[in-house]
Order: C-alpha cells, then sequence, then structure tokens
C-alpha cells in the first residue's frame, strides 16, 4: 500500500515519466479512496496549464525590454562581428 | 499582439515544434514569404525586446538575460551558413537562444543544483505527518482543498501575478527546469541529458516545485477567493 507522500510524488512523477504498471496501479487505487491526492493530480495539471498560459502572456504586455543604451552596444558588437572576415578553420 | 504571444508560446513548445517539423508540406502552414532570408542588421531592432523578454522570464538577473541576447546574435552571425529557411528567421533565433540558455542553466547547476535539492521544502517536510499512525499522510490542515477554478482565472491579470510570485518564491534553478518542462514541454530526458542530470533529481525537482506551486496558491489565491 502506496501512502500519500508516496503516491503525490508517483502523480508527478507521471506528468514528466511513463510509470510502471505495477506504479499505475498502486497510484490508482489510492487515489480511488484518497480525496486530497486526488485533488493534488487535479491541481498540479491544471497548474500545467496556468504556466502555459502565463508564459503567453508574458511575451508580449508586461515583459522588460532592452535599454536604448543596450540595443546600441548590441548592434555595435554585430556590426564589428559582420565587418570581421571569418577567420580560417585551424 | 496578443496573436503573436499565442505563436511564440506555440513556437516555444517544444512537442508543437516537433510536430511542425514532422509534418509534410501537404498541410500548409500559414508562412508569409516562401524563402525567409536573413538580415543580422536588423535583428536588433527587430527581435532584441522579445528575445530580452523571454530571456528576462526565464533568469532572474537582467543583465545575464542581455547577455544571453547578445551571444544569441552573435551565435546567430556565424551559424547564419546553418540557417536553412526552414524555419522563420524569428523562430530560428529563439532555437538559438533556448540553447543558449540551457548551457547557462547546465554551467549554473555545476554550483547550485545539489544546494537546491538540499532545500528544505516547508511543503513536502510540513504537508505530511512524519511519524504516528498517520505517518506519510497529508496534515489535514495542509491537505489540497478543493479549488474553484472557472477558466477564467487563467487568464486574469490578478492571479497570473500571483502565479509570477509563487515561481519568484521557488529556487531559481528549480523554476528554470520547471518552466523548461512545462511551457517548453521539453522531454524528461532531454532535460535530463542537457542539464547533466539523473531522472531521480530530475522527479524530485519538479515535484518540490508542483508542491511549493500549489501550496503557494492555495494560500494566496484560492483561499482568499474562498474568504470572499
Amino acid at each position: 500500500m502506496l501512502n500519500c507522500r508516496q503516491v503525490t510524488r508517483l502523480v508527478s512523477q507521471s506528468l514528466d515519466a511513463k510509470l510502471s504498471w505495477h506504479q499505475r496501479l498502486a497510484m490508482r487505487v489510492h487515489l480511488l479512496y484518497c480525496v486530497w491526492c486526488r485533488r493534488y493530480a487535479t491541481q498540479v495539471q491544471f497548474l500545467r496549464k496556468a504556466t502555459r498560459e502565463l508564459a503567453a502572456e508574458a511575451i508580449d504586455i508586461s515583459a522588460p525590454k532592452l535599454s536604448v543604451g543596450a540595443k546600441v552596444q548590441m548592434r555595435k558588437r554585430l556590426q564589428a562581428a559582420l565587418d570581421t572576415p571569418p577567420t580560417a578553420p585551424q | 499582439m496578443k496573436n503573436q504571444a499565442q505563436s511564440d508560446s506555440l513556437m516555444m513548445n517544444f512537442d508543437e515544434r516537433q510536430r511542425l517539423a514532422s509534418q509534410e508540406p501537404e498541410t500548409k502552414l500559414p508562412v508569409a514569404d516562401p524563402a525567409p532570408v536573413l538580415d543580422p542588421e536588423g535583428w536588433v531592432e527587430k527581435y532584441g525586446d522579445i528575445l530580452f523578454g523571454f530571456a528576462a522570464s526565464r533568469v532572474r538577473d537582467h543583465s545575464i538575460a542581455q547577455d544571453l541576447v547578445q551571444e544569441t546574435f552573435l551565435a546567430a552571425l556565424k551559424a547564419k551558413a546553418g540557417f536553412a529557411g526552414r524555419s522563420t528567421e524569428r523562430a530560428w533565433l529563439f532555437g538559438i537562444l533556448r540553447n543558449k540558455l540551457v548551457d547557462y542553466y547546465r554551467l549554473q547547476g555545476r554550483e547550485t543544483l545539489f544546494a537546491d535539492l538540499e532545500w528544505p521544502l516547508p511543503e513536502e517536510e510540513t504537508a505530511f505527518f512524519s511519524s504516528g499512525l498517520g505517518k506519510d499522510g497529508w496534515v489535514k490542515r495542509l491537505a489540497p482543498k478543493a479549488w474553484e477554478t472557472p477558466d477564467e482565472s487563467l487568464v486574469s491579470k490578478e492571479f497570473q501575478e500571483v502565479l509570477k510570485q509563487c515561481l519568484s518564491r521557488l529556487p531559481e534553478k528549480v523554476t528554470q527546469t520547471f518552466l523548461l518542462r512545462e511551457v517548453d514541454g521539453v522531454p524528461s530526458e532531454k532535460i535530463c541529458k542537457d542539464l547533466e542530470v539523473s531522472p531521480n533529481n530530475l522527479w524530485v525537482m519538479l515535484h518540490r516545485a508542483r508542491m511549493g506551486l500549489r501550496r503557494c496558491l492555495e494560500v494566496h489565491w484560492f483561499d482568499k477567493r474562498r474568504h470572499k
């Protein structure tokens, strides 16, 4: 019989790897009678969705921008690299 | 802008990219120009901010994020010949940046990975009884409560702010790995290889991230909603 500490680990692991059939079975049996671990299982799925959503948002609205100075620097270095002919392989 | 953001998130999704890469040309992709050409001189203007925004969402130190973007441009210049035009210039640059990030994580990991694994996770330490009759069972007060999760909560600005705060409370390395797995959808085996960690360490780390985030969201979001 697995305990809640073990089951939560397996639940999480099942999102990242394929569990063996006996791990899966033991986990499911536990989930049948344990409402807390069942909630844990739905909530980590929700976390996955929520994190993806966050990443999509982060790109356009609240993302920090490069300073003007940083851009000038970058352009300079890029230009310098463009002007230097590629060195012949040693 | 919204569409742009969505296409970025899709683009950064590993599974999605794999799927697109394996697609035959018969399923037409909405590609605007048939043969994309590289234009290094316009890179900083066109992609500087979006690349930086992405890097800054993955490393907390903005000066490092900036360096990574700079390195991305320089590396892209060197690899220019290898750009086959199979992806857009933008997707190609994002790909290079992601490799730079992973390199950075790996280097950084040598010093901090094990320290992070020893990070005593209050959630896992205290959420379960450590002895007695209910040993390793949930402590009722800390056990998961039912969450009301309407879909709109995912996009509400307030919720996302809380989630961000919760992410920033985890050790940086843990957050990075978590985002690599959950947002980019990079398969575990690949993360293990890239970051040179064992599968077991990876699972422990991800599990801890989830335990921590779950509890943090419960306390700072769901409990507060309930009491309103």
